[in-house]
């Protein structure tokens, strides 16, 4: 019976069902806030049990897009609403409607002013994200991987802190080029290709020398997304001045869009150039996880020591895409499924700490073990799986990436093992100087623990960290397939390519 | 049933840490104790099942990572070798746990202690247990972690914290080498299960595999990298500086993970990948060279050290530098016999020594100690015997492990081996001289302890004796009753598969036709140690100050551990914070934000700013500005330039 449901459209759009319920509350501002809570959570629970039914569904035994729905949009063109998923996106749709309900709990109290339109906000915002990552035409994809922005520039520059209007600004510089270009890119592709369906313009194979300027506009914006070095100092920014549960949605799923373009785009169609570029990318990676490494070392603001800790993580990332054999690939997404959440729960644990002192500058704190023994073991088991702990999942996806890195080259292998070292530095000198020794501070001394609320929003994290470490084979199991056939066709294409140009 | 031995202490592990609260502290001691004690049990019918019946077993649990050909399963891969690692750990953790329970009725966080304590155990038999070197660095990590809380337990106490992070980030610093080691062995072999890889590595000799810029013998390579792993965990010299630090922990800890167990990891890695390293005799050289120089280093610096604990951490240090040039010299038997007394006397030691400073109200300094010998008698007496076990007396313990790496080492007959071999006698006089010089600054003399310490001092209570006197018991005839199986005739057939010597190395086998000085030098050298240390502390109280203050530039030089730890501070610490400040301001916020975002908007404005300028208002700046426009079109026309 199920069969039938075009259950990703019903997950990219129930969020929106709740906001029309959202903007029908009446009543005073108490009352208006209260029922948009309720309202938004019980809107994305939901959403978020639905979607668990796409991995049910899913047959992990094929590569082939599955759920798919299809309507044409403008008539003759070839252009239209197509959603689908396969072994590589799945997870992101799931990251995307799990962490979306983490969030509006976690709003729960910080959130006071505004509460209506903050909760619309996230509910639209939860559709764009699960829309991107279900999309199966570009220009579908395009007005959802733009339309994610809007919401977040407004979560940015509402509910934001004191430089707000800075960061969103220079958020906005950074993605603009961007967007642009890849825009002229798909323009580009539709005309040569004549449709803007993904399953075929992946098959498509597109001239080496168009192939470069495509894969540069496209790369111009993901890189920023992602994002890579130097293309990177929005992010410390924007995550200093969002809200928590902006911060959260920021790194646990806007980051995975650069990373998923990659996967989705760049490498299945334009595999020449993917080839070319990928010393490339390997450089700004590295560059990236030492860079930022050291940087995170030296910082003084929580918020801003973790938004950097993501830059370096992210650099693993692009590296195990780039390698593209299995290990790297699989070490990659489950990276990113892994940082998404690990880093989504280090700054909800900033937020509790935030939410009660107002100030996110590390000498504000110390010693709180004396008083948040509970706070200090989540907050623990979040540190070691940011270093990579085995039995943690930021192990597992590390782990992978690097065995796949060595795989290609042991320069990149050694100098990308080094984030390991360097990651477990700063993280753990700011648990040191927020956790351990005495509490001296006067301002601290009646600070208190976790609250019933918040071990709600932690729990499940803390049972997926461990579960991906212990057990990840259902989830590598699931994107198998996918990656392997995207390799092969990757190596393929390329074969055909050297074979074209040794018949001239 | 093996696997119980692995889970129990994890799950006293849990129940304590978890339900502390509620079962509280009495329920927490009995809780992981009884776990303990059930594991050690189960442990020795292991041995017995295992080691002595050679029932080697592999028992899979389930798939860990499985992703392309790279497959790792949870299995524990139990012979010989595992069999004596488990026993070892069990006994010496249970034995701790008991204590602890006296050592820690003071502090307020007993769950906590046990379970972090219990959590240890756990991944210390997962690291012994591991049929693959994804699952080894599984339980290297996770004693990494135990280390590393239990190092910190007393948060409260900054120098405890920074020694904390010291010896996870220099352990980080080896497992780098670990980790690049498992990359390069799944990318020759193609598998990292152990067994599999012993199967191949004959087939890979002469294999060779581009590192970086060079080129060079595969499995020596690989055997490199995961010798810097052995380094970092086992503290061997260049990554020895966390472990004194490590002190700071409380000292049942210091006994259990620094002493007896978690750093002899090293040496188990080393024994475990005998099948591979014994195709990279450079890599064997290797590990014989670092073995023997860190033997010396660390018991050069044991010399002139005053902390009690900071004396019995360096002589650790200096015995895994015994055991690692033991496997270099293909004696891994040798190793791990030593590894095996080695935990016995040397947890009696830190465990006496505990009792010491408990005795004394937590007073680590041997210069404020002395004359205790009266006032704590039982603990003097276990304190002697881990002595002489340590200095080799002869039929105790080390005696016999410590001579039989000696005399293999000998029988090697390589330059690199005589090196080893005299640097190990030497330091076994060494050894003699700061053990003895440990036992009468504490326990003889005057009392130098103010009038308020003195007047505390109490012997220990029985559950803390207990242990103690169960540990001198193994430090007594550990190397009497294993000799058999360690270096005598009994060896092959003992070990059974989990050991690999090659023919050229069987260096066990041709100690036993080392010359006699061989075999009396090291009792010759106990003699000379202990009568030095008698003569200046002794009989001539005075002359080591004169010493220290005739030669103050050898005694500063080894006071401060030869300056390593300055030196790491210097370059990698804190140029690390340098970069790191000025990569942020002058290269994400001078170059990035200023040539890009911010570059750019202030460009902007300051093109507007002049753009704005432009409109005057004045009637006569726009027609002039039509006027040049006009002239500038006609004279581009009239001179041709259009054609």
């Amino acid at each position: 019976m199920t069969d039938d449901w075009p259950i990703l459209s019903l997950v990219t759009f129930l969020p929106l069902v709740g906001c029309f319920f959202i903007l029908l509350t009446r009543g005073d501002d108490a009352i208006v806030a209260r029922n948009s809570r309720y309202i938004a959570l019980w809107t994305s629970v939901p959403t978020f049990l639905i979607s668990l039914l796409i991995w049910v569904k899913f047959d992990p035994s094929t590569a082939n897009f599955q759920m798919m729905e299809s309507i044409e949009w403008i008539e003759g063109t070839n252009i239209g609403y197509r959603m689908g998923v396969d072994g590589i996106s799945i997870f992101f749709v799931l990251l995307s409607t799990l962490l979306t309900p983490i969030c509006i709990l976690a709003s729960w109290e910080a959130i006071e002013h505004r509460v209506r339109e903050y909760m619309v906000a996230f509910l639209i915002l939860e559709t764009m994200m699960v829309g991107m990552f279900c999309a199966l035409d570009i220009l579908v994809f395009y007005i959802f991987f733009e339309g994610v922005l809007i919401p977040m520039f407004i979560i940015i520059g509402v509910w934001g802190g004191a430089r707000r209007v800075y960061a969103s600004f220079k958020f906005f510089l950074y993605t603009l080029l961007g967007s642009v270009l890849m825009l002229v890119a798909i323009l580009v592709m539709y005309f040569m290709a004549g449709t803007t369906d993904i399953v075929a313009l992946s098959k498509f194979s597109f001239p080496s020398d168009i192939q470069i300027w495509l894969w540069l506009a496209f790369f111009a914006s993901f890189a920023v997304k992602v994002p890579m070095w130097p293309a990177h100092t929005w992010l410390p920014d924007a995550h200093v001045e969002a809200p928590t549960a902006g911060s959260v949605i920021l790194a646990g799923v806007l980051l995975k869009m650069g990373g998923y373009g990659f996967l989705r785009f760049s490498i299945p169609m334009f595999p020449e150039a993917s080839d070319f570029f990928s010393p490339l990318v390997f450089a700004l990676s590295v560059v990236a996880i030492i860079y930022t490494s050291l940087v995170a070392l030296a910082q003084d603001d929580l918020k801003k020591l973790i938004a950097y800790s993501s830059v370096a993580h992210m650099g693993f990332v692009t590296i195990g895409i780039f390698t593209l054999n299995s290990q790297g690939l699989e070490g990659a997404i489950f990276q990113m499924l892994s940082h998404g959440i690990v880093s989504g729960a280090l700054f909800l644990c900033v937020g509790v700490i935030y939410d009660r002192m107002h100030t996110r500058e590390i000498a504000a704190y110390g010693g709180l073990v004396n008083r948040m023994p509970k706070y200090a073991l989540v907050f623990m088991v979040f540190t070691m799986a940011s270093v990579g702990l085995p039995a943690t999942s930021g192990f597992v996806g590390e782990f992978l990436v690097l065995l796949g890195a060595f795989y290609y080259n042991t320069w990149l292998a050694v100098f990308a093992t080094t984030g390991v070292v360097l990651g477990a530095a700063y993280m753990l000198y700011v648990y040191r100087r927020i956790i351990f020794g005495k509490l001296e501070k006067e301002n601290l001394m009646s600070i208190s623990d976790l609250s019933y609320r918040e071990i709600i929003i932690f729990v499940p994290l803390v049972l997926l960290v461990f579960w991906m470490g212990v057990y990840p084979a259902p989830f590598l199991d699931v994107m198998s397939v996918s990656v392997d056939n995207l390799i092969k066709n990757f190596n393929v294409a390329l074969e055909n390519s050297s074979v074209h140009l040794a018949s001239h | 049933m093996y696997a119980a031995i692995v889970f129990l202490p994890l799950v006293g592990a849990l129940l304590a840490g978890f339900f502390g609260k509620i079962i509280g502290d009495r329920g927490a001691h009995l809780v992981t104790c009884i776990f303990m004690a059930a594991s050690m049990l189960l442990g020795a019918v292991c041995f017995y099942d295992v080691a002595l019946q050679q029932n080697a077993q592999t028992i899979t649990l389930f798939t860990w990572i499985e992703s392309g050909n790279l497959k790792a399963e949870w299995a524990l891969k139990i012979d010989t070798l595992t069999a004596i690692m488990i026993l070892v750990v069990t006994s010496v953790s249970t034995m701790v746990h008991v204590y602890s329970i006296g050592y820690m009725h003071h502090d307020p966080h007993n769950p906590r202690f046990f379970a972090y304590l219990s959590l240890f155990t756990f991944a210390m038999l997962m690291l012994v247990t591991a049929d693959n070197l994804v699952q080894m660095f599984f339980g290297w990590e996770g004693v990494g972690l135990a280390s590393y809380l239990l190092i910190g337990f007393w948060y409260q106490k900054p120098e405890a914290n920074a020694a904390a992070i010291k010896a996870f980030l220099v352990n980080r610093v080896g497992d780098f080498g670990f980790a690049l080691g498992i990359f390069g062995t799944y990318l020759l072999f193609d598998t990292i299960v152990l067994d599999e890889i012993f199967i191949l590595a004959p087939k890979y000799v002469e294999t060779e595999l581009t590192f970086l810029w060079f080129s060079a013998d595969a499995i020596t390579v690989l055997t490199m990298l995961l010798f810097i792993g052995a380094m970092g965990k086992s503290a061997q010299l260049g990554l020895h500086t966390w472990l004194p630090d490590a002190m700071e922990g409380p000292t049942p800890v210091s006994a259990l993970i620094h002493a007896a167990t978690m750093v002899t990891a090293g040496v188990f890695m080393i024994a475990r990948l005998s099948p591979m390293m014994e195709y990279a005799p450079d890599t064997l050289t290797v590990v014989t060279l670092i073995g023997a120089t860190t033997a010396i280093f660390a018991a050069s610096v044991g010399l002139c050290q005053n902390d009690i604990k900071r004396v019995i951490a360096y002589s650790t240090c200096s015995q895994l530098g015994y055991m690692f040039f033991a496997c270099g010299v293909s004696a891994y038997s040798a190793g791990i016999y030593h590894l095996l007394t080695h935990a016995f006397f040397k947890a009696l030691l830190f465990l006496g020594a505990g009792s010491v400073i408990h005795a004394m109200s937590d007073e680590q300094d041997m210069t404020k100690m002395g004359g205790l010998r009266k006032r704590i008698p039982l603990t003097y007496w276990l304190m002697i015997v881990g002595t002489l076990a340590l200095t080799g007396f002869p039929f105790l313990s080390g005696f016999y492990s410590k001579d039989l790496i000696l005399e293999a080492t000998f029988a090697r007959d390589t330059g690199v081996g005589y090196y080893a071999f005299y640097i190990g006698i030497f330091v076994a006089g060494l050894t003699a001289f700061y053990s003895w010089r440990l036992i009468f600054m504490t326990f003889h003399g005057e009392c130098r302890a103010p009038k308020s310490v003195q007047d505390k001092i109490h012997e220990s209570p029985l559950v803390m004796t207990l242990p103690l006197i169960f540990l001198a018991v193994g430090a007594l005839f550990s190397g009497k009753l294993g000799y058999e199986f360690f270096g005598g005739e009994s060896m092959k057939a003992f070990w059974g598969d989990a050991l690999l010597v090659l023919k050229e190395n069987r260096t066990i086998e041709a100690a036993a036709g080392v010359p006699m000085w061989v075999v009396l030098l090291p009792t010759i050298m106990f003699i000379v140690g202990t009568s030095l240390a008698f003569y200046c502390y002794q009989l001539k109280p005075d002359l080591p100050k004169t010493l220290s203050s005739k030669f103050s530039g050898i005694y500063q030089f080894l006071l401060n551990k030869w300056y390593f730890d300055e030196l790491y501070d210097l370059l990698f610490v804190r140029s690390a914070f340098r970069f790191g400040h000025a990569l942020w301001k002058k290269g994400d916020g001078a170059v990035i934000d200023g040539l890009g975002p911010d570059g750019i908007s202030s460009m902007v404005r300051r093109l507007s700013g002049q753009a704005v300028r432009l409109q005057s208002g004045f009637l006569y700046h726009y027609a002039f500005a039509m006027m040049i426009g006009l002239i500038a079109f006609a004279s581009w026309y009239i001179f041709g330039f259009g054609n």
